[in-house]
């Protein structure tokens, strides 16, 4: 059996190989290491990240590459822009993506805009790494999934893994594109383990994973959604409905004719996505399917988010927010007029 | 200044060339830009450096390629002292598809990477954390480059001000902070918006050099630019340069300047940056009367074939709306997903 590593190891080793592979390539953020200008610490790290996913790397590339950064969002992912349109291959770290807010104009008017307004004459080899997802206890400003917001601008690309193995083959391919990627990490997913190979590998942007095959039903599932969808699919079969699970992994691009072709066989869309509901991924993708398949679905398309509130901190709220496996279920039955007893 | 100093010229015939044509180069680029503008044919919105040549030219004259500035709304006298082609730059400011980028930028931003110029920006204080990640690889590829970033008084109250200057001197980047202080943020005098005497005191909260120079005195700038270039090239770190300007027209086209005063007159005149500059190259010896007037004809000439270049240049085609947003793939102009 190939070896089964954590989502947080598999991101850590991602960064480890590309480090090793391009000089140019340098990690920067809040704490990445730790402990910066601590006489006793030198290259050794206080933290390795506020959840030890980077941790190690200062210890084998030094802080010359991995840089602990001020509490200052504009000031280094703006300066990592730049440092990526200048020869540089940086890995800028956001803490929690929820932070968007005090460094949104150099991620959405500098990075995504460059290479347009300069007549294509600059690139920005930037990757972003940020931690997103409710299911923490964490609260309203730690626990959103922004992703839509940044598949909403062109010149971005945004990359949600679900699994150690995407994570790792997805990261590698973020960290050597040649365009600014924003690569998102859900917080509650960091400990869950997967096989996952040695060595370096890529996954393509744009091409969609199957998760689970069925003919009955495609569900749309985004990130952690995709567990959520995984055990619903598991009653729903016990009831035989066999749901299809696809795994986007990438939101832009996104690959449309996976989702068009499953939705051609299955006539049924349910899209699962633990984001606000409005002017999301769940709405373009369900937009995707009204405006290019609609000729192919036998039912309404469905939608499972979570409400259009904050993300609440009692985790009696906290567990309603989110999207859940009987959710979706309920979502299919009136989907398909059944009465599934579950 | 010291006695030396004022009997000997301090520049070179040919450094002074140089700097005399740029400022020329700024400022008939900018009123031919205002008078074509006043026709009504320019698309969207200009900002004009005319009055504001010294700076640009002052700290440019220290540079090279490899050199990297970050700029400003008001771009086109720091595009211009960085080298880029003035036909460019024109076609550029027309929405020309033989502008410098291929007119997708426009005047707002306007930029030429290959010539370290990152750009103009349509963002007031996005200059700063730009400055620091270019200063950040000349700092790790070792490039003895440096990195300078213009911006104005408005942009000094901006919270990137903090972010970049800060982050600049704790990492000894090779950057220069250049403030262009106007007396004007858009219509609103600094006095009132910032609660500093001079932008340079900001320096002090920072452990780093700020020095206030006459920005109409391009041999002021050019010595202060000079220190700060060293000190950066030396691995000394940054430096906050204020440099006290005016600009001769409003902060775009189309402002009516109700907020300036009886000043206006006396910078359009006697406190004339170009003017300055040429009293001080004929009376040091270091360029004669005729040679500096033959260079303003040639560079009116220069500026009128960039626009002859610009008018006859076609429109960008409807297949480049969709190109260069990506490296790798072109978006499919539909829904675009």
């Amino acid at each position: 059996m190939t070896r089964q590593i954590t989502f947080s190891q598999a991101v850590n080793e991602a960064m480890a190989l590309s480090m090793r592979e391009d000089q140019d390539v340098i990690l920067l953020g809040e704490d990445v290491a730790g402990g910066a200008a601590v006489d006793h610490l030198q290259d050794e790290e206080a933290w390795g990240g506020v959840m030890g996913v980077t941790k190690g790397l200062v210890q084998e590339f030094g802080r010359e590459r991995v840089i602990d950064t001020p509490i200052a969002e504009a000031g280094y992912i703006g300066a990592a822009v730049t440092a990526a349109a200048t020869g540089m291959r940086p890995i800028a770290e956001l803490m929690f993506n929820d932070f968007i807010g005090s460094c949104l104009d150099e991620v959405m008017n500098q990075g995504a805009k460059l290479r347009y307004m300069f007549g294509g004459k600059a690139k920005v080899p930037l990757t972003i790494r940020t931690m997103h997802g409710a299911g923490f206890r964490a609260a309203a400003q730690h626990s959103q999934s922004l992703y839509s917001f940044f598949t909403h601008i062109p010149g971005l690309k945004v990359v949600i893994p679900s699994t150690p193995y995407d994570a790792k083959g997805l990261l590698l391919e973020s960290i050597f594109d040649d365009d600014l990627v924003v690569f998102f990490e859900d917080k509650t997913l960091y400990t869950m383990k997967g096989e996952v190979p040695e060595g370096s590998y890529r996954i393509p942007f744009g091409k969609a994973d199957i998760k689970r095959k069925g003919e009955d039903v495609t569900i749309v599932a985004i990130g952690k959604m995709v567990h959520t969808a995984i055990k619903a699919a598991a009653e729903l079969s016990k009831n035989g409905v066999e749901a299809e699970i696809i795994d986007p992994r990438t939101l832009s691009p996104l690959d449309e004719d996976t989702i068009l072709s499953s939705v051609e066989k299955t006539g049924r869309l349910i899209v699962v996505d633990e984001a606000n509901p409005r002017c999301s991924a769940a709405t373009d993708i369900a937009a995707l399917v009204a405006d290019k398949g609609f000729d192919y679905l036998d039912a309404p398309i469905k939608m499972v988010t979570a409400p259009h509130t904050p993300v609440p901190f009692a985790p009696s709220l906290e567990d309603i927010y989110l999207p859940t496996p009987d959710k979706i279920i309920k979502a299919v039955q009136e989907m398909t007029g059944s009465e599934l007893v579950i | 200044m010291s006695q030396t100093q004022t009997n000997q010229p301090t520049i070179s015939k040919e450094e002074a060339t140089w700097m005399f044509e740029k400022m020329l180069e700024i400022r008939h680029f900018e009123d031919r830009v205002h008078d074509i503008f006043g026709t009504g044919i320019l698309p969207g919105f200009v900002h004009l450096y005319a009055g504001e040549e010294a700076i640009a030219v002052g700290l440019c004259s220290h540079l090279d390629d490899k050199d990297y500035i970050t700029s400003t709304h008001r771009g086109h006298g720091h595009c211009i002292a960085k080298g880029c082609d003035l036909e460019g730059m024109m076609a550029e400011i027309y929405g020309r598809a033989t502008g410098l980028c291929k007119g997708k930028g426009g005047s707002m931003h306007i930029a030429d990477v290959e010539k370290g110029m990152l750009g103009a920006n349509g963002i007031v204080g996005g200059g700063f954390p730009l400055a620091v990640g270019a200063g950040l690889t000349h700092k790790l590829k070792k490039t003895g480059g440096v990195a300078v970033c213009f911006f104005g008084d408005g942009a000094n109250n901006h919270g990137t001000f903090h972010e970049g200057i800060n982050m600049a001197a704790i990492w000894n980047l090779p950057v220069i902070f250049v403030a262009e202080n106007n007396g004007f943020a858009e219509a609103t005098p600094f006095h009132y918006a910032s609660s500093c005497k001079s932008i340079a005191d900001r320096a002090i909260g920072y452990g780093i050099p700020g020095e206030t120079v006459d920005g109409k005195d391009v041999m002021a700038v050019r010595e202060a630019a000079q220190r700060a270039v060293e000190r950066a090239r030396n691995g000394e770190g940054p430096t906050l340069i204020e440099c006290i300007t005016y600009r001769n027209y409003g902060h775009f086209e189309g402002d009516a300047q109700t907020y300036k005063g009886e000043e206006k007159v006396k910078h359009l005149d006697d406190l004339d940056a170009i003017k300055k500059f040429y009293t001080y190259l004929t009376e040091q010896g270091i360029m004669t009367e005729a040679e500096l007037d033959q260079m303003d004809d040639d560079v009116r000439r220069a500026v009128d074939r960039a626009v002859e270049f610009a008018e006859r240049s076609p429109y960008p085609l409807p297949e480049q709306l969709m190109e260069d947003v990506y490296v790798s793939y072109k978006t499919d102009g539909g829904a675009a997903r």
